[in-house]
């Protein structure tokens, strides 16, 4: 595990600045459990009422009388538009892998992260259903361990995996329980 | 009202017991006796007056008062006696509800739990697992001190999670927290040793036994090795907190305030500042008389931290129960070489102990051999001998020098003096995070006690190469964390923390500590 996680066609020892040499987090791991595609309209459906809430507060002040305060609204009905096109990308990026002792789990594109937490420091596992998400069939996982920063939250799951996967999760932190 | 547990160790012998007779007058009494008082005060002219003759009504009006009406009413329509009874039967009420709260509020203490039960009307009952216990406080606020009474509070993990019995006498609460911590360490149970018991002292006794009790240590040494005690040094404490950040910044606001009422001519505003030197004055005493007379030490059951001047405080962590240690060093404080220490544990107090200190400040201000002792003292299987240069390092060092990865050379932009000292270290025992230049720190997470960790790269850090790992423990006043980081070095941090986290994790025994 701690040997080195560049890819193999890659030079690991260059710290110098070689162009060919991937800037973003790589992972050796490959076989990654992704979320159903059916949780790309569930995001987008999600971020579409959101952003349209938004976008009409931002031109308030336009109605108001302020007449160059379309430029606000038509900013964040932009910033909308493109998080709601970049959804399908960052849907496909999440992705967990249930490893030996822990579990792995990433997310984000722009914002890379790659999360690592033993099954033993498990406190409880959460499923919960929005209504959008439920009228597509899918549910989120939450697994919630003594330290809130760990937020591991895998969403778009649909229902029977999300119950199996709580109940694997329950049944293999009870065999390696650590304390707090 | 006699006390019914006489010699020292019965309490933890899983009987049902009660707390000390004169809890209700600590808990609340205290109140009712200051609203007599006032009540008293008020009624004193009326009472001289009717010693002294003449009837209430020639006294002067007093112009609609309320009281004084009620009273007129009273000794007008000859109800005196009604009154008085009415006063005496509320009394007898209130301290019979006094008495049947301190009959109900009984705990008891088995080899597994401790539970305590109170309320008359709204019973409530709280149990405590022992091998969950995160720490045992002794606070001896000061009107309880001064007789001899003193709070045990058992805290568990989570927000205001703890199992108080107040109050106790004060030797009763020392046994008695040698007692649980005996039974949560899993050791086998003693037999109850034959202690000095408290007799029923005569008056001077007791008053000399008062006295001592104040005038003696917070820390009781018996037992410890001398070397294992850390003390505070007081004009170290006034120095340090003189130097504070906070401290420069009030002064500053307090000068600024003080120039511009100066040149303008504005003398008001001189008087404008009276509550702030007030408010600056009442921070520096309370931060110096609550941080006089700290000491910590090392005994079998864990560390244990001491505090306070008038009102005590006094607090054990059992090994194992502190989830991450912050050295660190305030800018001022770099010429006279002062550090401070902070900790997070899984017990959060939302309320501040007895005598107001943060509960997470273990060492306010002590130098690099009292960190280096109370690091030995807080983490003894990380902190050892072998690994002490490497600590050392880790606080005054810089470059790879022992084992240490640094940021490459191209993280200059974002860590523009602490490119070389910004790095990390991961043992079998912990990680260490090294950080800062200007304001140095150096982060320990024992690796028994890591939640999970994850690695991150956003748009900046990516244009650079670069990654930031955070190690997650339980919530509390340190974030551990090292950005800037090769993004090979990040990822390698990331397996190494979850690997090595794993295997100790696994070895771990410190939920019954003595049980080998």
């Amino acid at each position: 595990m701690s040997e080195q996680s560049d890819p193999a066609a890659q030079a690991p020892q260059a710290d110098q600045a070689v162009p060919s040499e991937p800037r973003r987090l790589t992972r050796p791991e490959t076989e990654w459990q992704r979320v159903s595609p059916r949780y790309i309209p569930v995001d987008m459906l999600g971020i579409l009422v959101f952003g349209a809430a938004v976008t009409v507060a931002g031109f308030t002040p336009f109605w108001l009388g302020w007449r160059e305060g379309w430029v606000i609204g038509a900013a964040l009905g932009a910033i909308v538009l493109v998080t709601l096109a970049l959804t399908p990308r960052r849907v496909r990026a999440i992705g967990y892998l249930l490893r030996e002792d822990d579990l792995l789990f990433r997310r984000g594109i722009m914002f890379q992260r790659f999360v690592a937490v033993p099954y033993g420091r498990m406190q409880l596992v959460d499923i919960s259903r929005g209504p959008i998400a439920r009228a597509f069939g899918l549910a989120e996982l939450k697994f919630v361990t003594a330290a809130a920063s760990t937020n591991v939250l895998i969403p778009g799951l649909p229902l029977a995996e999300a119950e199996r996967l709580r109940d694997h999760l329950v049944a293999v932190a009870e065999t390696r329980r650590a304390g707090l | 009202m006699t006390d019914p547990t006489p010699p020292r160790t019965d309490f933890a012998d899983g009987e049902w017991h009660r707390l000390h007779p004169a809890t209700p007058l600590f808990r609340g009494g205290i109140a009712v006796i200051a609203i007599l008082g006032v009540l008293i005060v008020n009624l004193r002219d009326r009472l001289l007056a009717m010693v002294v003759g003449g009837d209430g009504a020639d006294l002067p009006p007093t112009g609609g008062d309320l009281e004084a009406d009620a009273i007129d009413f009273i000794v007008r329509e000859n109800l005196v006696l009604a009154a008085l009874a009415a006063a005496v039967g509320v009394l007898l009420l209130v301290i019979a509800g006094f008495w049947l709260s301190w009959r109900v509020h009984t705990f008891r203490i088995t080899d597994e739990v401790v539970e305590v039960r109170s309320g008359i009307l709204f019973r409530t009952s709280r149990k405590a697992r022992l091998d969950r216990i995160q720490g045992i406080n002794i606070a001896r606020p000061f009107v309880p001190r001064l007789f001899g009474a003193a709070k045990l509070e058992i805290t568990v993990a989570g927000n205001d999670a703890s199992v108080p019995l107040s109050y106790l006498r004060g030797a009763d609460a020392d046994a008695l927290r040698r007692d649980i911590l005996l039974l949560a360490s899993g050791a086998q149970r003693v037999a109850p040793q034959t202690g000095q018991t408290i007799g029923a002292a005569s008056i001077g006794g007791m008053l000399e036994e008062r006295v001592t009790d104040l005038l003696a240590p917070e820390l009781d040494v018996e037992g410890l090795a001398p070397e294992s005690v850390v003390r505070m040094n007081p004009g170290r404490l006034i120095g340090s907190t003189l130097l504070s950040d906070t401290m420069i910044v009030l002064v500053g606001l307090l000068a600024a305030v003080a120039i511009t009422g100066v040149a303008f001519g504005e003398l008001v505003l001189l008087f404008a500042l009276l509550p702030g030197l007030i408010g600056v004055g009442g921070f520096l005493i309370s931060r110096i008389t609550r941080s006089l007379r700290y000491s910590i030490a090392a005994t079998p059951d864990g560390v244990r931290v001491g505090f306070g001047l008038l009102s005590t405080t006094n607090e054990t962590l059992p090994p194992g129960r502190i989830h991450s240690v912050k050295v660190s060093q305030p800018l001022l404080w770099r010429p006279a070489g002062w550090w401070q220490i902070a900790v997070n544990r899984a017990s959060r107090s939302t309320q501040n102990g007895a005598a107001g200190q943060q509960q997470t400040t273990i060492l306010p201000v002590g130098n690099l051999d009292d960190v280096r002792a109370v690091l030995r003292l807080l983490l003894p299987e990380v902190a050892t001998d072998e690994r002490a240069p490497v600590l050392d390092q880790g606080i005054l060092g810089r470059d790879s020098e022992g084992g240490w990865t640094v940021s490459p050379p191209r993280a200059r932009v974002l860590r523009w003096f602490s490119r070389r000292r910004n790095g990390y270290l991961v043992d079998e025992a912990a990680v260490l995070l090294r950080t800062g230049a200007i304001w140095r720190s150096l982060t320990i997470v024992p690796l028994t006690r890591t939640q999970s960790v994850s690695v991150v790269q956003g748009p900046l850090l990516r244009a650079l190469r670069l990654g930031a790992v955070h190690v997650h423990t339980v919530a509390g006043p340190i974030l551990p964390h090292i950005g800037a980081l090769d993004r090979a070095d990040a990822m390698r941090l990331f397996d190494d923390v979850a690997t090595a986290s794993l295997r100790a994790a696994r070895a771990d025994t410190s939920h019954r500590w003595r049980q080998a």
